[in-house]
């Protein structure tokens, strides 16, 4: 340790306080303190501090991530062979996956720490770790065929429009990762949406039926899924969305390491299985009837409720708010999937939207104990 | 009478190297010093100069504001020294110990005092300085009338005291002191005890019981006068710490200015951390003489606790309000991928990404790393858990930050002080000065508002 360490110091030392290269001292100290936790003490303020730190949060993010991840990228290979008719095992699946999914997750990464990279030389703060979080949900929440310079294209975008544009980390109004697919979806809609884009090679393939689940509802079909399978994921869809399960194996993963809101989860399930339910009750089209409880199974409603939802920049801030702005993310999704086939994935535009009044809902929060402190000044100057 | 504050949110950090239950005397320091950045918001203007000889209640320097305030030497002896830093700024004043002379001053009889008179002696014996205001915990005006007057006998930071130990000998000078403070407002002391063990301060009369329970920061006075009478705007509220009690109880016995000073030395580096008596400005090297020290690693000599204490370097002097000199060894060490969750968990975290929670039998290790760099405001939620009034803590800070006076108003500067954030410092993901950003935004409003 102590000999890379040295090697690590002789490496900086032209990045140093008035050295040549003292600019750039922020893209070499990403790379320094992603492998040491720097030797920086306390100078004001408490003199001891806690073991948690931005890069060991955002770490625990992607390690829930994994899990959905693996499955997605299993999906990926097992959609294309039971499309094609081939025989395959778990490991030709897995490899077709990984095919697809790493060059992908390789272009989303060079692109956005590039992008990240310039702006924190450009700033003069450290690189934020929490790109290394959206770098990796842009992939997981793209259909798998599509190209890799509209990931790149998408990446860009979201990266300097919607978080540097604003300030950088921890000032953005909307989820990055969600900004780059809205992009992408609205940029170039053939290939995120249809029935052709969902299985790997679709196009290639003669006679597919690849459609999401959604898709065929609001198209007006019948879906042959099990609950299981729906649950399980072994559908097509964006290529880590799909599975409820894995999904929710991280979710537990977030919730027990306090760093995802429970409160923006739970609040989210209620709201979507509350208007679920009522849309049940009516029933007049093939979306309404479809049972609530398959609702929070299909589509990236699971997925966006747990990495997206919670993204603790774009939510509510306030614990009230929380429950507040989950209830609507609920409501919101299925309130988009039935009414408006045209986007049958409805938790996309529905957090996004949220993302845009989270600053409202604090504001009435904040105001409610601003209000009650003011109230209590105005009682004590009438009884003095 | 009695009032019970439960307090949930918040965290007691166990840490190794607790004061054991040992009263002794301190070596005898050669020097003492008075330090004017004590006193939140307070210009100096000097009384003597260099070589001076000061009796003990003697006035050294007074508040530019405020003439009538003055800080009496805690020791007879000369002035050696008046230490300046940048712009001239006073840092210390260094008293070389010599002779035994103090200024007398008379004490009225008990049936003759007033407020009035309280108020002139407290003034002229420079025991006024022991009195802090709230709002910002800048020194008591004496021309107001305080809503409420506080003192806090439970102690919740990590290491802290039992003053129930520590005033064991000064119960009869508690119980004057509280009756001296007793003239200034117009309702009773309201004296708050740990609710599972008040020890003597039970029997002490003339006040008004605050039963506090909970974790850290439960002791802290900005807590029980929220939860007790929460500070209005244009209200003022007197907090006094408990040993400066009994030292207002003894000038008004005595006649003559008290500055003792009982600090308890704990913290990991200390061989015997214990309590001992000594005086405001003693020397460090006079406490840690007698409990000693581990001079094999570099330690960092904290004036009051871990989480809000002033640093202090080894051979400088006590500060003029802590009761508790913490010393822990520095931190200046690399960790490699120390980032990753649930490593290195014998590191307190109060965050679920780390198993430190089993390791919380014996007390913790701590170092002064901090554990990660500066980062954005990021992680939301996690300040409120260790924040136990109802006040939006980072929604405050952002106020501060962004100098919007009427915003932090709105949302409670009158109610805090930067100690009440020492926990958010310790705890917050982002590595964010809370307490430096409240006391700048604390200098913001005594500058814009007053």
């Amino acid at each position: 340790m102590s000999f890379l360490r040295k090697k690590l110091d002789a490496l900086k030392k032209p990045f140093g306080k008035g050295q040549k290269w003292e600019r750039y001292a922020p893209a070499i100290n990403a790379f320094d303190t992603f492998l040491f936790v720097p030797k920086h003490t306390t100078h004001t303020g408490a003199h001891i501090r806690d073991a948690v730190d931005l890069k060991r949060t955002m770490v625990t993010v992607i390690i829930a991530l994994v899990p959905a991840l693996i499955y997605g990228i299993y999906n990926t290979g097992y959609q294309y062979y039971i499309q094609t008719g081939e025989a395959f095992t778990f490991l030709d699946a897995f490899i077709h996956g990984s095919m697809k999914i790493v060059p992908m997750i390789i272009v989303s990464y060079v692109v956005g720490l590039t992008i990240e990279f310039i702006f924190a030389v450009y700033r003069g703060h450290e690189v934020n770790e929490g790109y290394l979080v959206t770098g990796l949900l842009i992939p997981m929440i793209m259909p798998v065929d599509i190209p890799l310079w509209m990931v790149a294209i998408s990446v860009a975008f979201a990266v300097l429009i919607a978080k540097e544009a604003f300030g950088g980390t921890g000032m953005n109004i909307l989820n990055p990762a969600l900004t780059a697919r809205a992009f992408a979806f609205f940029a170039y809609p053939t290939y995120m949406s249809g029935n052709k884009v969902w299985v790997s090679e679709a196009s290639n393939i003669d006679g597919i039926s690849g459609e999401t689940i959604l898709g065929t509802l609001a198209a007006g079909g019948n879906v042959n899924y099990s609950f299981f399978e729906m649950f399980q994921g072994a559908v097509p869809g964006s290529i880590a969305e799909t599975s409820a399960l894995f999904v929710l194996v991280g979710a537990i993963i977030l919730v027990a390491t306090g760093i995802g809101s429970w409160r923006i989860m739970i609040g989210s399930v209620i709201g979507a299985a509350f208007v679920g339910i009522l849309f049940n009750l009516w029933g007049a089209n093939p979306l309404m009837s479809f049972s609530w409880v398959n609702h929070l199974v299909v589509g990236g409603f699971a997925f966006g409720v747990v990495f997206m939802a919670t993204d603790p920049v774009s939510a509510a801030q306030t614990n009230k708010g929380k429950w507040v702005y989950g209830i609507l993310v609920g409501v919101f999704c299925i309130l988009i999937r039935v009414f408006n086939p045209a986007y049958p994935e409805g938790v996309m535009l529905a957090i996004l939207l949220m993302n845009v009044f989270a600053p409202t809902i604090d504001h009435y929060v904040i105001q409610g104990n601003i209000n009650k402190r003011k109230k209590r000044w105005a009682s004590a100057l009438k009884t003095a | 009478m009695s009032t019970g504050i439960r307090i949930r949110k918040g965290a007691s950090i166990n840490l190794k190297g607790k004061a054991e239950k040992i009263l002794s005397d301190a070596a005898p320091s050669k020097t003492y010093a008075l330090k004017p950045d004590n006193f939140f918001s307070i210009v100096p203007r000097m009384m003597v100069k260099e070589g001076e000889s000061v009796a003990k209640g003697a006035p050294v320097f007074h508040s530019k504001e405020d003439p009538r305030i003055i800080f009496v030497s805690p020791v007879s002896g000369l002035v050696k020294e008046i230490v300046r830093g940048a712009k001239r700024k006073i840092l210390k004043i260094v008293i070389d110990k010599k002779n035994n002379e103090s200024v007398a001053h008379k004490i009225p009889s008990t049936k003759s005092m007033d407020r009035k008179k309280v108020t002139e002696i407290l003034l002229n014996s420079g025991a006024w300085s022991f009195i802090r205001q709230r709002p910002y915990g800048v020194l008591a005006d004496p021309d107001i009338t305080p809503k409420s007057i506080y003192v806090s006998t439970y102690a919740s930071a990590p290491l802290d005291v039992d003053f129930d130990f520590l005033l064991k000998n000064n119960k009869e000078d508690f119980q004057n002191g509280i009756n001296v403070l007793n003239h200034l407002a117009d309702d009773q002391v309201k004296l708050a005890v740990d609710n599972s063990f008040s020890g003597f301060f039970e029997k002490i009369k003339g006040v008004e019981f605050l039963s506090v329970n909970g974790p850290h920061p439960a002791g802290n006075v900005s807590v029980h006068i929220h939860k007790h009478n929460p500070i209005n705007m244009g209200e003022k509220v007197w907090e006094v710490r408990p040993e400066d009690v009994a030292n207002i109880g003894m000038l008004f016995s005595s006649g003559e200015f008290s500055a003792n000073r009982t600090v308890a030395v704990a913290g990991e580096s200390v061989l015997q951390p214990q309590y001992l008596k000594t005086t405001i400005g003693a020397e460090l090297s006079s406490l840690t003489d007698v409990s000693g020290y581990d001079d094999t690693v570099q330690n960092r000599f904290i004036n009051g606790d871990v989480l809000s204490g002033t640093a202090e370097s080894s051979d400088g002097h006590l500060d003029y309000f802590n009761n508790l000199l913490s010393i822990i060894p520095e931190g200046d060490q690399y960790r490699m991928f120390g980032w990753l969750p649930f490593v290195d968990n014998a590191i307190p975290s109060l965050s679920k990404t780390s198993l430190s929670w089993l390791f919380n039998k014996k007390g913790y290790s701590v170092n002064t790393n901090m554990n990660g760099e500066e980062r954005a405001f990021v992680v939301t939620g996690e300040m409120e858990k260790v924040f136990p009034m109802n006040i939006f803590p980072m929604q405050l800070l952002k106020a501060c930050m962004a100098g919007d006076i009427e915003k932090m108003e709105a949302l409670g500067i009158y109610e805090v002080i930067p100690e009440d954030f020492g926990l958010i410092d310790y705890a917050n993901t982002s590595k964010i000065e809370a307490q430096e950003i409240i006391k700048e935004g604390i200098e913001l409003m005594i500058k814009e508002v007053g």
